[in-house]
């Protein structure tokens, strides 16, 4: 199986191929709907001032996920009160939400990829050819197993997003995925969804 | 009346971190069902070892520990208001020891409340009493915000789909649902299905009848013939484990008939992810029982 080290260079991005499964190790940052909005707003729109933290946090995560990949997640993180933070539980969420913003974020902070579930739309496709990234499905519900995965807890900002929207930057070693949309147009999600459609269009003109 | 916080802690983390037997028996059999080496094959072997990892080490299956729906069946003479407060109480604390993330975000003003209390809705707690001498039951569901996102509720006749008022047209609605939802939900995946009521009544029993056994059928054998029918077919669209295409994308089919008003005639689907944790504790006098 390939194994993948981030951060990771636009070349090895381009040999994925939609179907491969991969192990990746080093340096990724959690952010879902809270993170993705705000970042979209108030770095990529500019149609909300930044305020408090927002533009220390903004110089941090410029250097983190240039070349890096964001991970769709919402885990269960312990030791909220030491501070000494660990993931007990950290499958991946449902990332179609993030169809609005993906692509722009994805150009905007140079990502290479994106880890979630359930496959995005044609605008992140769009986003994959043109950054390049890929799209890396995990396995939903698998938050355990995932979670034995993260080896670390690096930092964590904008906590006041909640502990499940807060951005968690964490190291993970073979942490596995496949790719499920590459940098070359290829979508696994839209496949299955037109073949489906196909059965299903079939199944309703059956008698009942 | 006992203090029943400590044993209520203790069935949050059965529920969170323990799958029920009959959901992981149909887990495994559908791995076999996916060719060796293929995608959907790696999500199921996947989902198998995170089950028992889960279980071994009290961690939560899914980081989603969902929306906790919690119905009490009370002994008559019961207080409720005390049974409310031990299970918010619990809920808390299983939050605290990591068996269950703060999920609870005030939908107005964005922030999570971080102890799984929000309002009066969170957790969701329903009460049934039952004669005095009944023992106590307490069923807990945690549905995640995946499945429960791709839930559907259709108004019918549909003619998009060709579906009239009748069990011909609930199949259409329901496989509509199945196709829609690909991988999303998490499959495959467990249907909840209500035929009836309001959208409101309807939504909650097409959740309730989702804490039957896996293969309880409806007793009306023209409904049990549906629900056997929906699963098979749903399987043939190809979808698979995670929607990565592949043999299974449901595991089962339940349906529940409600009465209507004439004017209406709902179907509401709930989509249960795999990760399909519900649960049962009994007290009856100094014991109790989790299922």
């Amino acid at each position: 199986m390939r194994e993948i080290q981030l951060p990771v260079n636009d070349e090895t991005i381009r040999e994925l191929r939609v179907g491969e499964p991969v192990l990746l190790s080093g340096l990724m940052v959690t952010g879902r709907d809270a993170a993705h909005k705000w970042m979209m707003e108030t770095f990529i729109k500019k149609t909300k001032e930044p305020k408090g933290d927002d533009l220390q946090v903004y110089e941090a995560l410029k250097k983190l996920l240039n070349g890096a990949v964001i991970y769709h997640c919402g885990p269960v993180v312990s030791g909220l009160d030491s501070k000494d933070y660990k993931f007990v539980a950290a499958g991946p969420t449902t990332s179609i939400r993030e169809e609005p913003y993906q692509a722009a974020v994805m150009k905007h902070f140079n990502l290479k990829g994106v880890i979630g579930k359930g496959g995005m739309g044609a605008k992140t496709l769009q986003g994959c050819q043109e950054t390049p990234g890929v799209y890396f499905h995990a396995i939903g519900g698998a938050a355990s197993f995932i979670a034995q995965s993260v080896k670390k807890v690096l930092g964590v900002y904008k906590l006041e997003f909640g502990v499940p929207e807060a951005l968690w930057v964490i190291e993970v070693k073979d942490f596995p995925v496949v790719v499920t949309m590459d940098s070359h147009g290829q979508s696994q999600h839209t496949v299955v969804e037109s073949a489906s459609h196909r059965v299903l269009e079939e199944l309703l003109a059956q008698p009942y | 009346m006992r203090d029943l916080t400590n044993e209520i802690v203790e069935f949050i983390r059965r529920t969170s971190t323990d799958l029920p037997q009959d959901v992981e028996e149909r887990l495994k059999a559908a791995v076999e069902k996916e060719a060796p080496g293929s995608a959907a094959r790696g999500a199921m072997e996947t989902v198998l070892k995170n089950v028992e990892l889960s279980r071994k080490n009290s961690t939560p299956i899914c980081q989603d520990t969902g929306t906790p729906i919690f119905y009490v069946h009370y002994p008559e003479g019961w207080s409720t208001r005390k049974l409310r407060e031990m299970i918010r109480n619990a809920l808390v604390e299983a939050t605290q020891k990591s068996y269950m993330r703060p999920n609870a975000v005030d939908a107005i003003y964005d922030k999570n409340s971080g102890n799984n209390l929000g309002g009066e809705e969170f957790p969701s707690i329903h009460f049934e009493e039952v004669d005095a001498d009944a023992p106590l039951t307490i069923e807990l569901m945690l549905k995640g915000g995946g499945c429960e996102n791709v839930g559907a509720q259709y108004s019918l006749p549909n003619n998009g789909l060709g579906a009239g008022r009748d069990l011909a047209g609930v199949r259409k609605v329901v496989l509509d649902a199945v196709q829609k939802a690909q991988g999303q939900g998490c499959a495959p995946g467990i249907l909840g299905v209500a035929i009836g009521g309001d959208r409101g009544s309807s939504y909650a029993k097409s959740k309730e009848v989702l804490f039957g056994k896996i293969g309880e059928r409806n007793n009306d054998p023209e409904v049990a013939a549906l629900e056997e029918r929906l699963t098979d077919e749903a399987n043939t669209m190809g979808i698979g484990p995670m929607g990565f295409g592949g043999q299974t994308t449901v595991i089962d089919t339940k349906i529940v008939g409600m009465h209507r008003l004439p004017a209406s005639y709902f179907v509401s689907v709930s989509y249960m992810c795999w990760a399909y944790r519900r649960r049962k504790m009994t007290v009856q006098g100094d014991e109790v029982v989790y299922d």
